[in-house]
This record gives C-alpha cells, sequence and structure tokens, in this order.
C-alpha cells in the first residue's frame, strides 16, 4: 500500500508542527515561497496530472490557472470539506489526523493563484474536524505560517473555518459558495464557473480536502516523481473509504490502478464469515452498483470512463446477498429525496416520485407500469437536473435496474428473496 | 465583444460571445419553450422546460443558461427534447392544483398554456399537491401554495426590486415552498401589499383578495348612491384585459361602461390628482420657506408609505402630510359632494378603480374616516374591473364614448400623468413655477423625468432657487434615497416615490402580463392623454377653484388639513 | 421577548460576527447554546435583526439545513444515521431498538425532555456501522445490547 499522504496522519499528532516537518511538512511551501514563481507553482501542478478528488475530477492545474489568469485583487480559496457522500470518511481522517497538510495546501494554492483569503467549509456532522482546524489555523497563525508575511515574504494570507450544517447539496462548489455568504445552500447555474465568479463574485478556487492535501507532497517530490505513482491517465494515489461487509473497513491509500477485486480481497481482507458478495457500490450513494463480474474494473479515470463508470469520492460500499436490494435502493432514495435542495423541477419532483414508487414496490403493491414510470422519471432526474446531485442521484436505481432487474420483477410479483421487505400490507413472505 | 456561430437545428448564427442558446434561437424565429424564465429578470435555470440537445454532451442542456460556443451544434426539436419536455412538465403538473375553471388566472396562465404548447395529455404520475391552506388573512393579496410552481420570481421582486423581502423559499426538497416566516400571515410581517408578485408570478398562486362582489351587492341596493373614482393609470391599461394593444387610451369607454354597470356617477380620481398638486404643491412651498423637513417626499403611493412606515420609521417626518388622490377623493365624496347633491353620506358607497393592491389596505387604514364614515368604502384593480365587465356581458370595446360626471370628475393633464413615475414630480413643477414666480412657464414637458428608469433627478430654476428634485420608482430605488437621507448625502428638495416599477402603470393591480416592455406603452399612453387635453395645469382645474371657493377656502387651510392631510404610524416592530 | 434570552443572541452575534454572511454560523451558535437544542422564535427574530437580514430570509436558512431545529429536542440528541452504508450494516434494526427503549418514534422527544430521536444523513463513521451520533459523540458497531447500555449510561448520568 501506498503512504505518501496516509504517512502524514500514521505518523504524526496532529497538531505537532514538529512532528509534521520531520516527516517533510512545510517541504512544499518552502520551496514555494521561497524557490519559485507563482507560474512554476501552476506549471508544476499541472504537470502533476492531478485530477480533483472531490468526485468530479477535474484537472486540478487547469482550476487553478483558471483562477490565477482572472485579474482581480481578491481572490478566495476555498477548501472544501464537506464530507457528504455517504460511505465517504476519508476527508476527516485527513482533516482530524493532519489538519497541517490540507492549509499547507491552501497557502500554497493562494501563492499561486493570487489567493487573498481562505475558508474551510467543514461539515456540521465533523464537529470534532471543525475544532481541529481552528486550532491547527491557530497553531499555524503563531508559528507565522498563516497571517501577514508568511515566511517572512511579501506574502499574506489567512483562513476562517466555515461550517455546513446538515445539507449534502452544499458539497456542490457554487451551493457550497451560496452557503459561505450565509444562504440556503441551492446550486448556482453555470456558467459562471467560480474561477471566474465565485464568492460574492470574485474568482474562487474551490478544492477538495484530498485534492489540496496533495499539492505539499507534488511540490516536495517534484511533478514527474510524483506521477511515478499511479497509471498514465491516474497520477498519485487515492484515498478510498471502505464500508459494508468486508473484513476489514476504514480508509486506505491505494495507487491508482489496482482493481476493485484486489481492494475488496486483498486490501479489505475479503466478505465477512459466512457472506456472499452482492454487488459493491463505488462512489457514495450518488455511484454506480457493480455485480461481481465488473470488479476486474481498475481504479484508472480511463478505465473507468470506458465503462461509463464513475469513481466519485472513491467510497467502496460492498454489500453481501443478505442486503435487500430494493430496501436498499429506496434507502439511498430517501437520503437523495431529503437532500435536494428544491431548486429544479427534476430533482425536486423526481426525488419524491422515486420514493414514492419504491415504497410500493418494497410494500409489493407495484405494478410493471410502476416500473417504467420508475424508469422513466429517473432517466428525467439523470439527463435534465441543474447540477451533479439530480444527476447522480438516481445512478444506483439505474444501474441495479441494469444488472439486477430480476430483483425488482421479483418484488413486482410480490415476492423478497432476502425476506426483508414485508410484502403485501404487512404479511411477511419468503420468511 | 467577439461573435461566435453557432448550428440550430441546421442553422447557423452569429451571435455575440455570451449569449444563451434561447437567445440565439430566438434570432433564428426558434421557439423555445420556457416557464421559469421572465424577459426582465434574472435567468434561474430551475423549471427545466427549455431543454436542447448539444452535440457532444450526453445530458440534455437548459437552453436559458447555456451560454453559446463557436461550433456548437443544438437540436430543439428532436423526439428525445420534445419527451423530455414533456416529463418535466409532467412533473411539475403532478403536484401542481389544476382546478383551472376555478383557476383567476385561467387562460392567463403561462402553464396551461405550455401545456397547450407541448401537446400534453393526461399524466401517469400520482397527483402530489401540497395541503396548505389558502393565505389571505389581509386586505389586499391572496396566496395560494397548492398552484405555486416554485419559479422564484415573486421572491426576486420582492427582495432585489423592492427590498421588502416579505416571502422566501422554505424547506427544501420537495418540501420547499415560497412562503412568508414563522407561517405568519403577510399583513404580520413587513408586506406593503404592492402585488409585484402577482404581476410576475406565471400561475394563479398569487392574486389580489377580490372584492367585485361587495361591488355588485352594492349596486343592486336601491338604498345606496354608489359613486366611482378611476386612478389615471387605469385608463391606458384596462383595454389589455380586452385584447388591446398596452397603452390605448380608453377613458371614455371606460366611463361608458362604468355608467351601464349601474354607477349612480362616474368620477375620476384625476380630480383629486389636481387637488392634491395645490395642496401638497403648497405644502412643499411651506417647507422650503419655513424651514420645514427637506427633501419632501410624495405619499401618493399607498406601498411607498408602508414601506417607510416599516422600514425608515424615522424619516416618516420627510412624507408630505396630504392624503393620496384616492382618500382625497373618498373624504370630498362623503362631504362636499353629498352636501353639494343633498345625498345622506351614510348611503354613499366609493368605488375605486386602482392599479393597485396597496390601495386596498390603504382604504382600510383605521385613520381614513375623516368624512365621518369610511371614506373610501371598496377598491377594485384594473384586473378586477376587467372581470366585472365580462361578468356583466357588456362589450365595454363598442360602446359609445361618454364623459365624466361633474364636478368630481374634471380634471387636467397634470392629473393624467400621475400614472407614470415622474408625472407627479412634473405636475407639481407645472403649478409650483407658476405659484412662486407669476409666470406662465413655457416648455411644461419635464422630459428628463419620465420613464420607466428608477432613479431620476433634475434641477429646476424656480424663480431665483435651484429646486433640485429626485424621482424615484420600485422600492429599491426608494430605498437608495432614504439611505442617502440618513447619512445626509440627499441634497434634494422634492422626491417623488412611487412604490412599482414605472410608477402606477406597474402597479400590482394591472393586467397581466405587465413586461417592463407592455411598461414603456403604458407610458405613452399616459402622455398622449396629457397631451390631447386644453388644460395641463393642477391650477387651472375650474372645479378644483370652484372646490376652494365653495368648500376648502384655500390650501392647507382648516378644512384641507381635516379632509385631504393624515399622518402616519411607525410600524417597526 | 425575554430580555435574558435576546442579550444572550447579542452576545453571540458579537462573538460570531453581525454581518448578513454569518447568518448559518449565528443559527448554529444559537441553538448549541440552548438546553432544548433548538432556536426559538424569538431568538430567529432577534437574529435576524442584528444581522440585518429579512426575516424571510432567516426563516428560509434556518428550514434549510437539517442540523437546524426551531422546535425543542431533548438534551441528549440522538441521531440515527439511515445512509446506505449503515442499511447495509442493518442499521433498521438498530433504529428499532432506540424507538423501543425510549418508547419514541423517530421525530420525537421523550416526556422528560431527556432525548430526542432523529434520522441523519452519513456521519463519516461507516467504517463502524451501524452507527449514530448523540449530541457531538459518536457511538459505533451498535447491536441491541449496546444500544441499551448506552442510553442507560446516560440516564445513570443524568440522575
Amino acid at each position: 500500500m501506498a503512504n505518501i499522504l496516509s504517512k502524514f496522519y500514521v505518523k504524526t499528532k496532529p497538531l505537532s508542527i514538529k512532528e509534521y516537518k520531520e516527516n517533510g511538512g512545510f517541504e512544499g511551501l518552502e520551496k514555494a515561497l521561497h524557490k519559485m514563481k507563482p507560474q512554476e507553482i501552476l506549471d508544476e501542478v499541472i504537470s502533476s496530472n492531478l485530477k480533483g478528488r472531490g468526485g468530479a475530477t477535474f484537472p486540478t492545474g487547469l482550476k487553478w490557472q483558471f483562477t490565477a489568469n482572472e485579474s482581480n485583487e481578491t481572490k478566495y480559496i476555498i477548501c472544501n470539506a464537506d464530507e457528504g457522500e455517504p460511505g465517504t470518511f476519508k476527508d476527516k481522517v485527513l482533516l482530524e489526523g493532519c489538519p497541517f497538510l490540507l492549509i499547507e495546501g491552501m497557502i500554497i494554492a493562494a501563492y499561486a493563484v493570487g489567493g487573498t483569503k481562505g475558508y474551510i467549509y467543514i461539515r456540521g456532522e465533523y464537529p470534532k474536524s471543525k475544532e481541529m482546524l481552528r486550532n491547527a489555523i491557530g497553531v499555524l497563525k503563531d508559528e507565522g505560517y498563516l497571517g501577514d508575511k508568511i515566511l517572512d515574504t511579501d506574502f499574506s494570507f489567512d483562513i476562517e473555518v466555515r461550517s455546513g450544517y446538515g445539507a449534502y447539496i452544499c458539497g456542490e462548489e457554487t451551493a457550497l459558495i451560496e452557503s459561505i455568504e450565509g444562504n440556503p445552500g441551492r446550486a448556482r447555474t453555470k456558467p459562471p464557473y467560480p474561477p471566474n465568479k465565485g464568492l460574492w463574485g470574485k474568482p474562487t478556487l474551490v478544492n477538495n480536502v484530498e485534492t489540496l492535501a496533495n499539492i505539499p507532497i507534488i511540490l516536495s517530490m517534484g511533478a514527474e516523481k510524483f506521477k511515478e505513482y499511479g497509471t498514465a491517465s491516474s497520477s498519485g494515489t487515492k484515498l478510498i473509504s471502505v464500508s459494508g461487509s468486508v473484513v476489514n473497513k476504514g480508509v486506505f491509500e491505494v495507487e491508482f490502478g489496482v482493481t476493485l477485486k484486489d481492494i475488496v480481497y486483498e486490501t479489505c481482507g475479503g466478505l465477512t464469515e459466512n457472506s456472499k458478495f452482492k454487488f459493491l457500490q463505488l462512489g457514495g450513494s450518488a455511484g454506480a452498483c457493480l455485480p461481481e463480474n465488473l470488479l476486474d474494473t481498475k481504479l484508472d479515470f480511463d478505465d473507468l470512463r470506458s465503462r461509463n463508470i464513475s469513481l466519485g469520492s472513491g467510497a467502496i460500499l460492498v454489500a453481501d446477498d443478505t442486503t435487500c436490494l430494493l430496501g436498499f435502493i429506496k434507502a439511498t432514495a430517501e437520503f437523495f429525496e431529503h437532500e435536494s435542495c428544491g431548486k429544479c423541477t427534476p430533482c425536486r419532483e423526481g426525488n419524491k416520485h422515486v420514493t414514492k414508487l419504491l415504497d410500493k414496490i418494497v410494500n409489493g403493491v407495484a405494478t410493471v407500469e410502476d416500473l417504467e414510470i420508475l424508469k422513466d422519471v429517473a432517466l428525467t432526474m439523470k439527463e435534465m437536473s441543474l447540477c451533479g446531485l439530480g444527476q447522480a442521484a438516481p445512478t444506483a436505481l439505474l444501474t441495479t435496474l441494469n444488472y439486477f432487474e430480476g430483483e425488482y420483477n421479483e418484488h413486482i410479483k410480490g415476492y423478497c428473496r432476502t425476506g426483508v421487505c414485508f410484502m403485501k400490507g404487512g404479511e411477511v413472505v419468503n420468511e | 465583444m467577439n461573435k461566435v456561430t453557432i448550428n440550430i437545428d441546421g442553422r447557423d448564427i452569429t451571435v455575440k460571445d455570451g449569449a444563451t442558446i434561447l437567445e440565439a434561437a430566438k434570432e433564428l424565429n426558434i421557439q423555445i419553450p420556457t416557464l421559469c424564465y421572465h424577459p426582465d429578470q434574472s435567468i434561474k435555470g430551475s423549471c427545466r422546460v427549455c431543454t436542447v440537445e448539444v452535440e457532444g454532451i450526453e445530458n440534455l442542456q437548459a437552453s436559458c443558461c447555456t451560454l453559446v460556443r463557436d461550433g456548437m451544434k443544438v437540436r430543439t426539436n428532436t423526439k428525445r427534447v420534445r419527451d423530455a419536455r414533456k416529463k418535466v412538465l409532467e412533473l411539475i403538473i403532478a403536484s401542481h392544483n389544476d382546478n383551472c375553471l376555478a383557476c383567476v388566472r385561467s387562460e392567463n396562465c403561462e402553464l396551461q398554456a405550455l401545456s397547450k404548447e407541448l401537446s400534453m395529455k393526461e399524466t401517469r404520475l400520482e397527483k402530489i399537491v401540497s395541503n396548505v391552506s389558502i393565505q389571505d388573512d389581509n386586505p389586499s393579496i391572496v396566496r395560494d401554495s397548492s398552484k405555486c410552481i416554485k419559479c422564484g420570481r415573486c421572491i426576486e421582486v420582492c427582495h432585489d426590486v423592492q427590498g421588502v423581502g416579505a416571502i422566501y423559499n422554505l424547506n427544501r426538497s420537495f418540501n420547499m415552498e415560497i412562503g412568508t416566516p414563522l407561517g405568519k400571515d403577510l399583513s404580520e410581517i413587513s408586506c406593503v401589499y404592492c402585488g409585484q408578485c402577482i404581476n410576475v408570478c406565471p400561475v394563479g398562486a398569487i392574486y389580489e383578495k377580490t372584492d367585485i362582489d361587495r361591488v355588485w351587492k352594492a349596486l343592486e341596493d336601491e338604498g345606496k348612491h354608489v359613486v366611482v373614482q378611476v386612478a389615471p393609470a387605469v385608463r391606458v391599461s384596462i383595454g389589455e384585459e380586452f385584447g388591446m394593444p398596452p397603452g390605448s387610451i380608453l377613458t371614455k369607454k371606460m366611463v361608458a361602461v362604468l355608467r351601464a354597470l349601474g354607477f349612480n356617477k362616474v368620477f375620476d380620481t384625476d380630480f383629486t390628482a389636481d387637488l392634491t398638486i395645490l395642496e401638497e404643491g403648497n405644502e412643499f412651498l411651506h417647507r422650503l420657506n419655513g424651514g420645514g423637513t427637506l427633501p419632501m417626499f410624495t405619499s401618493c403611493s399607498p406601498g411607498w408609505v408602508r414601506y417607510i412606515e416599516n422600514f425608515y420609521p424615522e424619516l416618516l417626518d420627510h412624507v408630505s402630510s396630504c392624503k393620496s388622490p384616492q382618500q382625497m377623493f373618498g373624504a370630498l365624496a362623503k362631504t362636499y359632494y353629498a352636501e353639494k347633491e343633498n345625498v345622506d353620506p351614510k348611503d354613499i358607497v366609493v368605488v375605486s378603480i386602482m392599479p393597485c393592491t396597496a390601495k386596498k389596505a390603504e382604504a382600510a387604514r383605521d385613520e381614513m374616516i375623516d368624512s365621518g364614515y369610511q371614506d373610501v368604502d371598496i377598491v377594485l384593480t384594473t384586473r378586477e374591473l376587467g372581470r366585472m365587465i365580462k361578468e356583466s356581458g357588456i362589450d365595454m370595446i363598442s360602446l359609445p364614448e361618454e364623459e365624466f360626471d361633474e364636478p368630481l370628475g374634471i380634471s387636467t393633464g397634470a392629473a393624467v400623468i400621475f400614472g407614470a413615475s415622474g408625472g407627479v414630480m412634473e405636475a407639481a413643477l407645472r403649478t409650483v413655477y407658476e405659484v412662486v414666480t407669476g409666470e406662465e412657464l413655457e416648455n411644461i414637458d419635464f422630459v428628463n423625468l419620465r420613464g420607466i428608469e428608477g432613479f431620476k433627478e433634475a434641477v429646476v430654476k424656480v424663480g431665483d432657487l435651484d429646486v433640485k428634485v429626485a424621482v424615484v420608482n420600485s422600492l429599491m430605488s426608494a430605498k437608495k434615497v432614504l439611505d442617502m437621507v440618513k447619512e445626509g448625502k440627499a441634497d434634494y428638495h422634492f422626491v417623488e416615490v412611487m412604490c412599482c416599477p414605472g410608477g402606477c402603470i406597474g402597479g400590482g393591480g394591472q393586467p397581466i402580463p405587465g413586461t417592463n416592455e407592455i411598461k414603456r406603452k403604458r407610458v405613452e399612453g399616459i402622455y398622449n392623454a396629457d397631451k390631447k387635453l386644453a388644460l395641463r395645469k393642477s391650477h387651472e382645474n375650474p372645479a378644483v377653484k370652484v372646490l376652494y371657493e365653495e368648500f376648502l377656502e384655500k390650501p392647507l387651510g382648516e378644512k384641507s388639513h381635516h379632509l385631504l392631510h393624515t399622518h402616519y404610524v411607525d410600524r417597526s416592530n | 421577548m425575554c430580555i435574558v434570552l435576546e442579550d444572550k443572541t447579542m452576545e453571540i452575534i458579537d462573538n460570531v460576527g453581525n454581518t448578513p454572511d454569518k447568518l448559518l454560523e449565528v443559527l448554529i451558535a444559537v441553538q448549541e447554546s440552548s438546553e432544548e437544542n433548538y432556536i426559538s422564535e424569538e431568538q430567529l427574530v432577534s437574529v435576524s435583526k442584528g444581522l440585518g437580514v429579512t426575516l424571510s430570509k432567516a426563516y428560509g436558512v434556518a428550514t434549510f439545513y437539517s442540523m437546524l431545529s426551531l422546535k425543542q429536542r431533548g438534551k441528549y440528541v440522538i441521531q440515527l444515521c439511515n445512509s446506505a452504508p449503515c442499511y447495509v450494516n442493518k442499521a433498521f434494526e438498530i433504529i428499532r431498538a432506540f424507538e423501543e427503549n425510549l418508547g419514541i418514534k423517530v421525530g420525537e422527544v421523550t416526556d422528560d425532555g431527556l432525548f430526542s430521536l432523529e434520522f441523519v444523513s452519513c456521519i463519516g463513521a461507516c467504517h463502524m456501522a451501524p452507527a449514530v451520533k448523540i449530541n457531538d459523540e459518536v457511538f459505533g458497531n451498535l447491536d441491541r445490547f449496546k444500544v441499551k447500555s448506552i442510553l442507560e449510561e446516560i440516564i445513570r448520568r443524568e440522575r
């Protein structure tokens, strides 16, 4: 297993500058501030081929360059720590295990693109992370890494921690910006994109925690060395969050290029005792549900794209055969119904219809026509929603309709193979 | 600006960089259906009806918020696109209370029109209509959330144009609704009843509280003497209710139809508009010479009055003490007119036809009883008058023209222009100039104060004095002046404030739609009506002169003070 | 309104900041300062005045973020994760266990005001699913027995 990121949260105490430095902390920042011009940093990040670790996999260097190209006296750097994708807890490990790393990444980003103020937006469900980051910022201010004239240069930069409070949509960058402005977090139409017009209409760079944590590493080891990790299309490592029916659950750092099978059976020690693999959901609740025969899929952007699968946040949820597929899909749909911001029609109305139809299915009162309507609504959501939430909400539904349609039809006939569903108005079938 | 060429449905079009697909299609006369889109508002991109296919992009794109890119290929009329639009419309209709037969907006509903445009058939989706009760515990506005399609236009106008912010997006997901805080009625919060939300609502989710039946009842009551007054803006917009182009001047046909409906007398609010100029003009001179509070703000617009009472009570001294023309009319109808005609004021019913929803609340204010009775009994909007005429079966357009009754129906061009932003100021200047200088004003058209722009200003030489005036419409523009006054940066002497964008022709009771394009035509109608009149200065109104001789004695006199002036209330808490 | 409560709200605004962008931060702080874990109507009105935002917007924000509450909650807010990873690890059994032990349904508060039960989206404790969060503390790898002992422990502490 790789450890270029994980060594920081494994080997250092979270607020110890000494231990952080002993493991290579601030090497990237020192190099950037003292030896590099902003454009050289941008070139280095572009050349590293780093892609966003939040889920959209946009080339980080390009995003930085767009922000740098804007001429504006005020530019914002936002760290997106609104890790709301169910099954994802890798940013939490970085936030609580080594807060300096992502802050170092933010300072470098600000120096490179001309950022004047930083925000770290942390979800309300992570109160300990918030406290940790506030403390970390305090420590770094005292030590001259944040504030005026950082490391005795002319560069000044400060960071404020802001809270989410129970809104998954705020992980979407424009919704997050709305939230920092003090509004309900509803996604904006794009364009304009944040690098042009973001927070308070100013150029804004929004990067995920893990993306920013990679920056000091890239600068200190150099883009070429960084690219030795991973594959041609996907450089570096990925923190994956594994949950469900495997022996070893948790966050693991893997190199791009490994197969899902390796992750499940090698890294995570296979399925728990007596359970049989049913499906794997990749990328959180917004991700695809894959059957066993797709476990040869590689963690590689090209390979994933060719199979029309998204890596998302890198969450991996393994479900065994005691899991009722329809119960699972219903739980997923209820999540999105709860989290839709309500702005655009397909997501606001579609999620409601989807949960109602799934409710009929798990209660054994749905018809074949209901299944048709369900597919229709799901497709409308995917194709016509305003932001990624609505577009990705039906992914699990659509992929399971593709790979596991039989289990849908069984439920329509009033049969639940796992015995989890109470069919036909409370009568328990198959138990 | 750079140009880009894109291809829509096989045809090339070159447009400016930064244009949307929707705009580019319009130039090719390709009609892409829309719903949340409003020409005078920001792009929302939320309904998703205007969807199109863009080559190379997997998902469909909303054309209102997708910018053109050079070489882009767009298809607006494929089966996939048509089906997708229908499906999204189906989702909207599934949660819409589609009791169209009993809906005030039937046949003037953007959702209904869209449904027809897309040939919608029976929906397969389960109907899930919200069960919320109708909110109408106030004199002016009814909100029915079961009709709301959540486009957000009302929120934009309430916050960004009017700066009131009475309503907002509440909750989220399917439960997202547009509503008032803490479930309060509009009367319990800072709503000023301007009704601008009604004007932009695409459906029947917001409308005026109707008083048509009360008017019918009064008209059928033998014991009642029912008089009606009509505000200036109504005559250039009522035609729109009957398919006439905006700005058509229908004053005399409107008089005829009101008489045909059974009103005992048909009078004109323009009469008291002229009177307002004499009272307010003199009040202004009094403040100017006697060192009273300046700048002085006009007080004809009840939405504006309620706004300053709600948000800037500390500046209420700046507001003219004159009642609005509507209220002056009511007070005089039940005193001067009652005496003159020998009618018992208790039997007089004063009905107003107003372009305004706030006028309903103004008439209901506690202190508006200076005649000894409620001065104005019932207020109808322009739209309600349209409906009343339709109910009656009378064909207004084919009626021969008739004149207003005397004496409260005689007026000048200065009163007509009250209906457009800048009109009150222009009318006041026409009179103040001549009163102060004793000379005739040669050029009486103050063109730089006209038009629907929100903020206008001018310096006018009146004798030795340079009078600095400002004219604002929409409450956001009013807020700017108020903040300037608070900061001591407003060196104006006199400020005209109209609550609604464009002035009363853009009022919340006016025909729908009332886009800026339509408002401009109504404004044109107003100034054309002024130009046609022989008398164009308020102080030349012969009936007003008689009123002073017979009854009031002099402007700001004791009787004026009692009947025509009022006071205001701090409503900030 | 109660003067003390208004003063407390104003003190929070002074600490957090009085610009409109601080609306969410202030509401969080107001809720966190409340024994019953909620924002009262009066406090919402004070916040809107103190920050110069319309009451409609303050209410809109308060009803948008699901961790904010305008209703009284228990001293201990038990947040049950019902997201997919916990579902796979049979969270529905844990939910039932909490309901049975407390005698209330999700969305309710116990009569003594000690506990309220509510659903929460993923709390990032998937490696120890099924998991719940009680105020700021996360409890994982739950079964019916652990549920019972967690509740007993809190009740003992409160006596």
